[in-house]
């Protein structure tokens, strides 16, 4: 089995308010500084058919029309 | 007029929509592993968190096999409205173009409002009084925390040229940030509508609207039953 992590993340140029929320809730907190916050999803999962992960994204992990993805091994692979 | 409404595990909104149903014919719920929508007129997929609404809210009820159905069913031009949940389903499933995003307050939302049906064919109509009344204003809850439509600025302007804006907020009213004041889209054909406001929750004077109502009626008379 091939180990992966999915991180997906909002699209540029889409609103974001969870991550808007985060960056706001920053400064009362003490860390000035900090901009441009996006929240997003990071999926781990052990794959059989790693060659097959790019299809599972598109179809499901993510919504290509709102979301980028990246996909990394954990097993060396590229 | 025979209505399926659609059951996911999660499904919360489907006894109301039953219930509107029933008002214009007869109805029964399709459980989520159905497959079978044979002597069915027109098809609701129902508010709720369809499957825990778990990775983003409608995308695992899409591969089901009562979607998949629906899918056909649509195709053929049969009608099919979604609601809230719904919409997002039929989003995801690529029957409706657009997605429906996190409420820009990040905040659910609860509230009674007023939609504006878009629809070339609608009319002022006259009451006995005189007094111009707009038939397309319709005063219907919506309740959700992931509402904002979003698409790009070209498929908005397509939806736009083609007719294919359902439902916009009332000016002033939009209560999640939608683009472009949009509450509900139909597809190119028409036979397919999905609105965030919940017409199901607005077909009794118990609950101060029945305009409702005329939501299903209108998705039953857009749609060649299959």
């Amino acid at each position: 089995m091939a180990k992966a992590r999915v991180l997906i993340r909002p699209k540029e140029g889409i609103l974001d308010p969870q991550g808007k929320a985060v960056e706001r809730a920053l400064p009362a907190l003490g860390f000035e500084g900090i901009e441009h916050v996006r929240v997003g999803r990071m999926v781990e999962l052990e794959a059989e058919d790693p060659d097959r992960l790019a299809e599972l994204c598109e179809k499901l992990l993510a919504n290509p029309l709102i979301e980028d993805y990246e996909i990394e091994r954990l097993d060396g692979a590229a | 007029m025979r209505w399926g409404v659609l059951q996911f595990p999660g499904s919360c909104d489907e006894r109301d929509a039953l219930q509107a149903c029933s008002l214009l014919g007869e109805a029964r719920l399709v459980w989520h592993e159905e497959r079978d929508l044979v002597g069915i007129d027109a098809v609701v997929v129902p508010g709720g968190f369809s499957y825990g609404d778990y990775l983003r809210a409608g995308a695992i009820a899409r591969f089901s096999p009562a979607m998949e159905a629906v899918a056909e069913f649509a195709e053929a031009g049969g009608p099919v409205l979604g609601i809230c949940n719904g919409f997002q389903v039929l989003c995801e499933a690529g029957l409706l173009r657009g997605a429906l995003l996190l409420n820009e307050s990040t905040r659910f939302t609860c509230r009674q409002l007023e939609l504006t049906a878009v629809d070339a064919t609608s009319v002022e109509l006259s009451t006995p009084e005189g007094a111009k009344v707009d038939n397309r204003l319709l005063s219907i809850p919506a309740k959700h925390g992931e509402g904002r439509f979003w698409a790009p600025d070209g498929v908005l302007d397509a939806l736009e040229e083609n007719g294919q804006v359902a439902y916009r907020y009332a000016p002033g009213q939009n209560p999640n940030g939608s683009a472009r004041d949009i509450a509900g889209v139909r597809n190119e054909a028409g036979n397919v509508v999905g609105l965030m406001p919940h017409p199901e929750h607005a077909v009794d004077p118990l609950t101060g609207s029945t305009d409702g109502l005329k939501v299903f009626e209108a998705v039953a008379a857009a749609g060649v039953p299959a």
